[in-house]
């Protein structure tokens, strides 16, 4: 029966209100008070430093650096917070050149803006390959130093003195002498008269005199993070916003074929059936009648043509095609010619599977479309591509497309694509007002865009010493760069697929490396975190450790060997060997295994302890990593990542693969597509390097190279050598 | 139908009908977004609220259900003696990534804690495993919960 509407527009509007009056809450109170009454200790929350809406300000020299007469901070975070700590350590740069402290801050989602706010390594406003430091690392210096030289000179005006004898500290500018003093609201109407110096002239400091970079200084998105406060996209709540359930067809390119319309639109608080052929929304006052009402929808589907898709032809065609040559990634010296020569011959088949994301905050998009402007609530790890494809989507300017970025609640890869953002704009098309879109979490896992899987044929040749003399690795799969960015695709050569495979860190002398480029039909595939390295350090570490068995030499001293050329790879393998006590005994099945890579700037080795029951049973006891990430910005987020990196490709290693039959994903919610949980998590012990060189990236390269650690150290405990993935405990059962 | 809920102390009226899940009735109807949707099937914990002090999956209570029960959620978890000890144990650890399961993740806490003060591991272990965070937090949630517990 249909009730009265609960009058949802009063709830909403008090609820922005609420959230207004939070974002411009006085002052920034820090820490915890304890009540007089008793010694509980109550939570007094700190006022949020995210700030959702772009901040007008009246001293604005760059891109970044935003504040008014109040003396109030904001600093404009031109990648996107998924829990890397990325707006922690972006403000540190800014900051440390500002000189300002960092609870001085409060930070903002920057909008779409490739002039500003690209990323120079990758070429365009994403946020991905751990590339957000190493590409910012001197752009935000130079941003943060422009805006205190700017302040600076402000002040100097005033006191009618030479800038240089100012100094700036904590956010406001002293005289020679330290008598006089100006803050920096007191400045800005001032300063933001002043030409604005190019950020190449400015000066920065020396590291060595940082005072905040290198800090294990505090995230400044975790208070919001421990009471609910922290907005993600799927918290966007409007005045009038309806509530959207969706079911999308099973297989890739399948349309809805019956829909009982009337059945849903007979369930309380559903307003309205949105049939778009791929996908069918329910729409409705809220997410609860949303999902009743598609259920009573029952909805029948035509598959289509990818309704034979299954697994095995998957890998069949994988297999065939991989037998031919493919794009040379690298060609040294004559592998062929030196394999045939070799004392002895070593050749592997290894397999990776699917993977989907799978984060925490399950794909949803709000759309308000109307006939002059698309606002659209996401959290989005690519909101130039985002805005362009709703332009294009909808006919409308780019500039009509307003885009309002969130804090994402994982992210992974998938918020690089786009899909969820425009099939929440087709479903808009058909609502009057904004609706918020909410995929179930089957829906989340069954349309993904997986890791792609990939079969990789290698073979080498050893000298009667045991050294390689030739090395061929074919990897045949899918090319997400060909679809992402298809420039970077040259003569066929995905350089993401072949990364960490055409150049291994060690010294192999005939060496050749293709890839033959196979898309699975009916299967989306995309960027998942790792990316290349995530299925090129497994192959390599795993077959480099083949080797180092078939040469009878243990496999730390057999890569030492192969590294002398390679010192900071040398440092990290010998550091993570010595910490994890590598040659100490163990019981029996017990095992330690070892991996090495250089990915994303950063040198990296972990070694793995792993217990392999008689029933086939992996337990991962304990990782240790070593890291060479360069000159680097939060200790304390690097040990974040490494423990929560190890554990996502961990948890992939172990658990993670999506399979087709019919065209339809066999897996959809937790009990199916398996997370990591508590009870299962090893000990994970980081230890980095402290250096001058180049700062590396850190969220990636323990994903990358977890894997082989463990299936290396499950080959030392049990002498069964594990070449696919997920691990299947059922081949490491006791023969005995 | 029409419901009055007793959340976080005051009283709450929804009409909507008796099966809807209390998450929704939360997140849409009342705008209580501090509690996540993560699977709808009881197997991530992000959805964790309170009735009576005792830790559910709010995705997986039908309103109708719910009856004079105190509703208790992440926005007021703080007012706890459990609560406030395991967000500021959260704050000085540095356990939050991307943050979403967090809110779970501390429901699930302030009722271990409630019923063992002093948890062991295998206490931890057995509270928390209903708790995914694809973030990979495990390692400090561990410590923040023996921090805040003083074990
Ligand atoms: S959403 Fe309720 S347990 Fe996952
Ligand atoms: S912090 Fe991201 S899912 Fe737990």
């Amino acid at each position: 029966m249909m009730d009265g509407p609960i009058p949802r527009e009063q709830i909403t509007d008090k609820a922005a209100v609420s959230r207004r009056a939070v974002l411009q809450g006085a002052g920034l109170l820090l820490g915890f008070a304890l009540t007089d009454a008793s010694t509980e200790p109550i939570f007094a929350a700190p006022a949020s430093r995210v700030v959702e809406n772009e901040v007008a300000a009246t001293f604005a020299p760059n891109g970044f650096i935003r504040i008014n007469p109040t003396g109030a901070v904001t600093l404009v975070m031109p990648m996107v917070e998924m829990g890397q700590g990325v707006y922690t350590s972006l403000s540190m740069l800014l900051a440390e050149e500002l000189e300002v402290k960092l609870d001085q801050i409060q930070v903002q989602h920057a909008p779409p803006n490739h002039a500003l706010y690209a990323n120079s390594i990758i070429g365009i406003q994403n946020t991905g390959g751990s590339a957000s430091v190493r590409a910012f690392w001197t752009p935000l210096r130079q941003a943060g130093a422009v805006g205190r030289n700017l302040l600076i000179a402000a002040a100097a005006k005033r006191w009618n003195v030479d800038p240089v004898t100012c100094r700036a500290k904590d956010g406001v500018v002293f005289d020679a002498t330290g008598s006089k003093h100006l803050s920096y609201g007191e400045l800005v109407n001032a300063a933001a008269k002043l030409p604005v110096p190019s950020s190449a002239n400015v000066k920065l400091k020396d590291p060595k005199d940082f005072t905040l970079i290198g800090t294990r200084a505090k995230r400044v998105d975790s208070a919001i993070k421990v009471d609910g406060r922290a907005l993600y996209g799927i918290d966007a709540r409007l005045p009038g916003m309806k509530l959207a359930a969706v079911a999308i067809s099973p297989v890739l390119g399948g349309k809805a074929k019956t829909v009982d319309e009337k059945a849903a639109l007979a369930v309380k608080g559903v307003r309205q059936v949105v049939n778009i052929d791929e996908a069918v929304a329910v729409i409705a006052d809220h997410t609860g009648a949303a999902k009743k009402g598609l259920e009573a929808a029952a909805i029948t589907w035509d598959d289509g043509p990818n309704g034979k898709v299954n697994s095995a032809d998957i890998v069949k065609q994988l297999e065939e095609e991989s037998t031919k040559p493919g794009a040379v990634a690298r060609n040294e010296g004559d592998a062929g010619k030196a394999l045939a020569e070799a004392a002895q011959r070593v050749a592997a088949i290894y397999q990776v599977p699917f993977l989907a994301h799978a984060t925490m905050e399950p794909m949803n998009c709000t759309v308000h479309l109307q006939k002059d402007r698309c606002d659209i609530w996401v959290g989005t790890q690519a909101p130039t591509i985002t805005q362009s494809v709703v332009a294009e989507l909808t006919g409308l300017p780019k500039d009509a497309i307003k885009i309002h970025n969130h804090l994402i609640g994982g992210g992974f890869g998938r918020r690089l694509e786009a899909d969820g953002t425009v099939l929440a704009v087709k479903i808009a098309r058909h609502v009057d007002g904004p609706v918020k879109v909410i995929w179930s979490r089957e829906e989340d896992i069954q349309h993904d865009m997986y890791r792609p899987y990939y079969l990789d044929r290698l073979s080498a040749g050893l000298d009667a010493a045991g050294n390689p003399v030739a090395w061929t690795h074919r990897i045949a799969g899918s090319s997400v760069m060909a679809r992402y960015y298809p420039p970077y695709v040259k003569d066929g050569l995905d350089p993401d697929a072949v990364e960490a495979a055409a150049e291994p860190p060690y010294a192999l002398p005939n060496i050749h490396v293709d890839f033959v480029r196979v898309e699975p039909p009916g299967v989306r595939t995309s960027w998942w975190r790792g990316v290349g390295p995530t299925h090129n350090v497994f192959v390599v570490e795993s077959f480099i450790d083949e080797l180092a068995y078939a040469a009878k030499q243990d496999p730390v001293a057999y890569r030492k060997g192969l590294l002398g050329h390679n010192p900071r790879a040398l440092a990290v393998l010998s550091l993570a060997a010595e910490k994890a006590e590598w040659g100490s005994p163990l019981p029996a099945r017990h095992g330690r295994g070892i991996s090495v890579q250089f990915a994303y700037g950063s040198y990296t080795s972990q070694v793995a302890e792993v217990e392999v029951a008689a029933d086939g049973s992996v337990k991962v006891k304990r990782i240790v990593c070593a890291i060479d990430c360069g000159m680097y910005v939060n200790p304390d987020t690097i040990e974040a990542q490494v423990q929560g990196g190890t554990l996502f490709g961990l948890t992939a290693a172990r658990h993670g693969s999506i399979t087709f039959k019919d065209g339809r994903v066999e897996q959809g919610n937790f009990d199916t597509y398996l997370p990591m949980r508590i009870d299962e998590v090893p000990l994970v012990e980081t230890h980095v390097i402290r250096n001058a060189e180049a700062p590396g990236g850190v969220g990636e390269a323990p994903t990358a190279i977890v894997s082989a650690a463990v299936t290396n150290a499950i080959f030392a405990a049990t002498g069964k050598r594990v070449r696919k993935l997920p691990i299947d405990s059922d081949s490491l059962k006791s023969s005995s | 139908m029409v419901f009055t809920l007793k959340i976080n102390g005051a009283p709450h009226e929804v009409d909507v009908d008796g099966d809807t899940p209390l998450l929704w009735v939360l997140r849409d109807v009342l705008g209580m977004t501090g509690t996540k949707f993560g699977c709808g099937q009881a197997l991530c914990g992000a959805c964790t609220v309170h009735l009576d002090g005792q830790a559910v999956r709010s995705c997986q209570t039908p309103v109708d259900s719910v009856g004079d029960s105190a509703v208790t959620t992440i926005e007021a978890i703080g007012q706890t003696p459990q609560g406030a000890a395991l967000q500021k144990a959260w704050l000085e650890l540095e356990v939050v990534q991307c943050g979403y399961c967090q809110s779970g993740q501390i429901m699930s806490a302030a009722a271990l804690l409630k019923d063992t003060p002093k948890p062991t591991d295998s206490d931890i272990d057995a509270a928390m495993s209903g708790n995914v965070c694809r973030c990979g937090t495990y390692h400090r949630i561990r410590a923040a919960i023996k921090h805040a517990a003083g074990v």
